[in-house]
């Protein structure tokens, strides 16, 4: 069975790879240090299907997340990639 | 009082060495006895003065301090030999697998040591994390005791194996190791090898886990109770070491005077029971040590451990001061902000006031009263319990010391005043779930026993009059007052934070009440109309409509005096919440929507959709437009308007409202037969096996599904021929149309068939051996075998049915019980998850370290209290109050 990319799901939100040059615009506007961000496990099934287009992905990559909502009709999130694999 | 504010910066966990533990102890306990004839601590017993007193009038030998001066001190117990501390033996064993049993060196050959000791040197015991220094010290371990061959000195190696849960015995033999044999191969481990266990030598040597010394605890911790009989009864830790101190003289006795290694080794393992139990009277594999009367010993991780345990009962949750509980009854004519207090609580509970130069005057007149005051109609008047001298020193009033204390108190003082109409105090029911589960309350105080509030707050709390009992708290600061009448206060709770609804409404009769005098627009005469609006105390009357010649008031007229002006809504009324436009229950089609311009009611009926919790209109759009006391008012005077109407016209139900006539029950009988007829065809084809099954379903399956939707169509069906000839005149179905109570399929079980009974959603199959009564043959699968009534509740149910009826109940039973304790768990995880998240004024979700938790609160930013439902804004409610400007 060829291998199913799970942000092809409709359950699934859009991942994103925030490029480097971004990042310090993003964190101004949130006003936070990168280690506050919420954490995603480097071995999650989005990275890794991120991953299979774009290559390895570093620890301290910031991943924005949008997400479909009923009241705002898409909200934006971002995660930063955990130097830990989550258990 | 201000605390001292200190701050921990760190907690070391260490072993207790015997050295210290008798360094630690100010008397060796040496006699099991507590106390002498005369009733006084013998010396060196488990009483000895000096670690402590717990009678007053003694002081402790030790530091001289009287009861609640001295903070105890701890004693200590030789005993006669070694036992292992139920605590450690996971350790204990841990040394054991990996070091030699002959020279008690690590087994890991120099090499190795040579390359694992620089990385285990890295961590730092004191500020490392102590799961990383637990990964490398497992990995030595592990590699350790799998050598069988000592590299050191080359001694062969045995399994050592653990019998549960505290002896020791090397694999292949079945002596065991003796804890003191343990002890001493554990003593030849030397420091520098200790480091590889994430031991630091300095602080925990392993031989400290095989116990020589016991320490004992102060008797501040162990106090003895004195009986009224004047009978002594000691504290279970107490009991627990006089155990251990008799056995350890026993087995000294026994060795010193060359008693059989037998003995000796039964003695030892006796104390070895009594010591492992004092630290743990629940260990697994051994039997609990128990009281004389039978009931099990709490020692010392009883007195910690569980929902019952120090922490969780003591420390994370306490009782309180200025709180009662007592039975609630209802009290429709109290608003819904109010609470009746009974007389006697309010006589209890007090509320402190600061004396100043504005209150002196007022105060004096208060203490002057005394504790029990009553008016010239013997009314309750709050009087004073306590004055608080700047001091600290409370002074109890009396009647007779009123007068002298009113004198002397002066400003800066407290007074301790009983409660007064209109104090504001915390009202709860348990189990708190939500946050309305505790609401602020103005006082009233009323005759009677009892606690009473408005019945549209029951729906909140969920509580009823069977019983349920509930708590009150007075608030005892300015400012608890202040956030309580601003936030916690009932009218600022009527939105849900769960729903964007009102959670406070008219439940039952208000339901039905409202329904009667809306629908179909009934009118009263002058004398009817004062009846009903008598306890409303109303600024205006309805309009009156002259026809001839007699004054008629019409019930949407009625209405529509408690409605605010400027309020338009339109909505569906639950009676006309069918799919089409036309409403069979109305003979106005425009009755299908309630419509309501400037407070005045035009069309429609009253019921569930517009009053009720969780639904009503009325209220939403009244909050939402007039703000919560506005919200407050209406809610208070429908329930009054209501209870006004339904006394006058008055309300009931009876066995015959469920009459229908002879054909109709011939029908539903007709009905019945031919779905048993259809059931026996389905269970004929699937016995010659020409079912055809259900896609991705068994035969068996199918022909289950098959009868069970066959079982719903006939009571479906039933239900409608019975409910066709109950129509709105019959008190039930006003209840379960207008949504005050049950719904139409009670009413069909009752009048037309009560149906397929089923357990876990299929049909009744469990019990006997292929049948579920013994009254089947085996094997039958027929509707009547597997649970079909066909009975009505008025006919009454035959014996078997009457079975298959408790089983099908039954379940329901067990699935609240069920769910109950397991969303109860479930809180309680997410409350502990959840407890130091915070939304800031940026509307960002963080907790306590300062991590992101959401961007958004909700990811959208809304609080759902002030929703429309979920949605941010509603524009039926916009456009409608648009129009109509």
């Amino acid at each position: 069975m060829a291998k199913f990319n799970v942000l092809d799901h409709n359950l699934v939100p859009e991942h994103h790879i925030v490029p480097e040059e971004e990042e310090k615009d993003i964190l101004k506007e949130l006003n936070i240090e990168k280690e506050f961000l919420p954490k995603i496990s480097p071995n999650d099934p989005a990275i890794k299907a991120l991953e299979a287009v774009h290559g390895k992905i570093k620890e301290g990559t910031i991943i924005k997340i949008v997400r479909k909502s009923p009241t705002m009709g898409h909200s934006v999130y971002y995660r930063v990639v955990a130097s830990e694999v989550f258990k | 009082m201000m605390g001292i504010s200190k701050r921990i910066s760190s907690i070391k966990f260490a072993l207790l060495s015997p050295d210290e533990i008798r360094k630690l102890s100010q008397v060796k306990v040496i006699t099991a006895d507590t106390y002498d004839d005369d009733g006084y601590p013998i010396e060196h017993g488990l009483m000895d003065l000096h670690m402590g007193v717990i009678e007053p009038g003694l002081r402790c030998a030790t530091c001289g301090g009287k009861v609640d001066e001295c903070p105890g001190h701890f004693g200590h117990i030789e005993l006669a030999m070694p036992v292992v501390h139920v605590g450690f033996v996971k350790e204990i064993k841990m040394f054991l697998d990996a070091t030699c049993r002959s020279c008690g060196r690590i087994k890991l050959t120099d090499d190795e040591i040579r390359t694992y000791l620089p990385e285990i040197q890295k961590m730092d015991f004191e500020t490392g994390d102590p799961e990383d220094i637990e990964i490398l010290t497992k990995k030595y371990v592990d590699l350790a005791s799998q050598r069988m061959v000592c590299p050191h000195c080359g001694a062969q190696q045995s399994k050592i194996i653990l019998d549960k849960p505290t002896t020791f015995r090397e694999e292949g033999t079945n002596v065991k190791i003796t804890p003191k044999e343990i002890r001493e191969r554990l003593e030849r481990i030397p420091d520098d090898d200790l480091i590889f266990f994430g031991f630091n030598p300095k602080t925990a040597r392993p031989e400290w886990m095989v116990l020589t010394v016991l320490p004992v605890p102060p008797i501040n911790v162990r106090p003895s109770i004195t009986l009224e009989t004047g009978e002594r009864s000691e504290d279970d830790l107490t009991h627990k070491l006089v155990d251990i101190i008799r056995i350890s003289q026993r087995l000294r006795e026994s060795r010193d005077n060359g008693s059989p290694q037998l003995i000796i080794e039964d003695l030892w393992d006796l104390l070895q029971f009594h010591v492992t139990t004092y630290f743990d009277n629940q260990t697994p594999g051994i039997p609990p040590a128990r009281h004389r009367s039978g009931r099990a010993l709490k020692t010392l991780v009883q007195r910690l451990k569980g929902k019952e345990g120090r922490f969780r009962s003591n420390l994370s949750g306490k009782r309180v001061n200025f709180s009662s509980r007592t039975v609630i009854s209802p009290e429709p004519y109290l608003s819904v902000n109010e609470v009746g207090v009974p007389e006697r609580a309010a006589r209890e509970l007090t509320v402190p006031v600061i004396v100043n130069q504005f209150n002196i005057d007022d105060m004096r007149e208060l203490i002057k009263r005394g504790r029990s005051p009553r008016d010239q109609f013997g009314r309750y008047v709050t009087g004073v319990n306590y004055v608080i001298r700047p001091d600290g020193r409370r002074i109890k009033i009396t009647d007779q010391n009123a007068a002298e204390n009113a004198d002397r108190i002066d400003i800066g003082w407290t007074v301790e005043r009983q409660l007064m109409e209109g104090d504001i105090v915390l009202f709860n029911r348990q189990p708190s779930l939500h946050r309305m589960s505790m609401m602020g309350h103005t006082v009233r105080i009323l005759p009677g026993q009892t606690f009473r509030f408005n019945l549209a707050v029951c729906t909140p709390y969920n509580a009823d009059f069977d019983g349920d009992e509930m708590n009150l708290h007075v608030i005892q600061k300015e400012e608890a007052r202040a956030e309580a009448r601003i936030i916690m206060k009932v009218q600022e709770q009527i939105m849900s934070p769960r729903f964007g609804g009102p959670i406070i409404g008219g439940i039952h009769d208000h339901v039905t009440a409202l329904f009667l005098l809306t629908h179909n627009n009934p009118r009263y005469t002058h004398e009817e109309m004062v009846h009903i609006m008598a306890y409303l105390e109303p600024d205006i009357l309805p309009e009156a409509k002259i026809e001839n010649g007699v004054k008629y008031y019409y019930g949407r007229d009625i209405f529509s005096t408690i409605l605010p002006k400027g309020l338009n809504v339109r909505f569906r009324s639950k009676l006309c919440s069918g799919s089409s436009e036309k409403c069979e229950f109305e003979n106005d089609p425009s009755d299908t929507y309630v419509e309501i311009v400037d407070g005045k009611m035009i069309h429609g009926t009253i019921d569930e959709a517009a009053i009720s919790p969780f639904s009503g209109a009325i209220i939403d759009k009244i909050f939402r437009k007039f703000g919560s006391q506005e919200a407050a008012r209406f809610i208070d005077r429908m329930t009054r308007l209501a209870v006004g109407f339904i006394t006058y016209r008055g309300f009931s139900t009876g066995i015959s409202d469920y009459d229908i006539p002879e054909s109709a029950v011939a029908r539903i009988e007709e009905l019945v037969a031919q779905a048993e007829d259809r059931i026996n065809k389905l269970i004929e084809t699937f016995r010659l096996g020409e079912l055809q099954p259900a896609p991705g379903r068994s035969v068996e399956d199918t022909l289950e599904m098959e009868i069970l939707s066959e079982a719903g169509v006939v009571r479906d069906e039933s239900g409608k021929i019975a409910s066709s000839y109950l129509g709105l005149k019959v008190p039930s179905v006003i209840m379960a149309r207008s949504g005050a109570r049950a719904t139409m399929l009670n009413i069909s079980e009752v009048a037309g068939i009560v149906g397929q009974q089923s357990v876990r959603g299929g049909r009744l199959n469990r019990g006997y051996y292929n049948r579920t009564l013994p009254h089947f043959k085996r094997g039958d699968i027929g509707a009547d075998a597997r649970g079909f009534v066909r009975s009505s509740y008025m006919t009454g149910l035959s014996p078997t049915e009457y079975f298959f009826h408790s089983i099908g109940g039954r379940e329901g039973l067990v699935d609240t019980a069920v769910r109950t304790s397991r969303s109860g768990y479930m809180q309680r995880r997410l409350i502990n998850a959840f407890e130091d998240l915070k939304v800031d004024d940026t509307r960002e979700v963080k907790d306590t370290v300062g991590s992101l938790i959401q961007i958004k609160y909700g990811e959208d930013g809304i609080d759902p209290t002030r929703s429309a439902r979920g949605r941010a804004v509603d524009m039926n409610y916009i456009l409608f109050d648009e129009e109509k400007r």
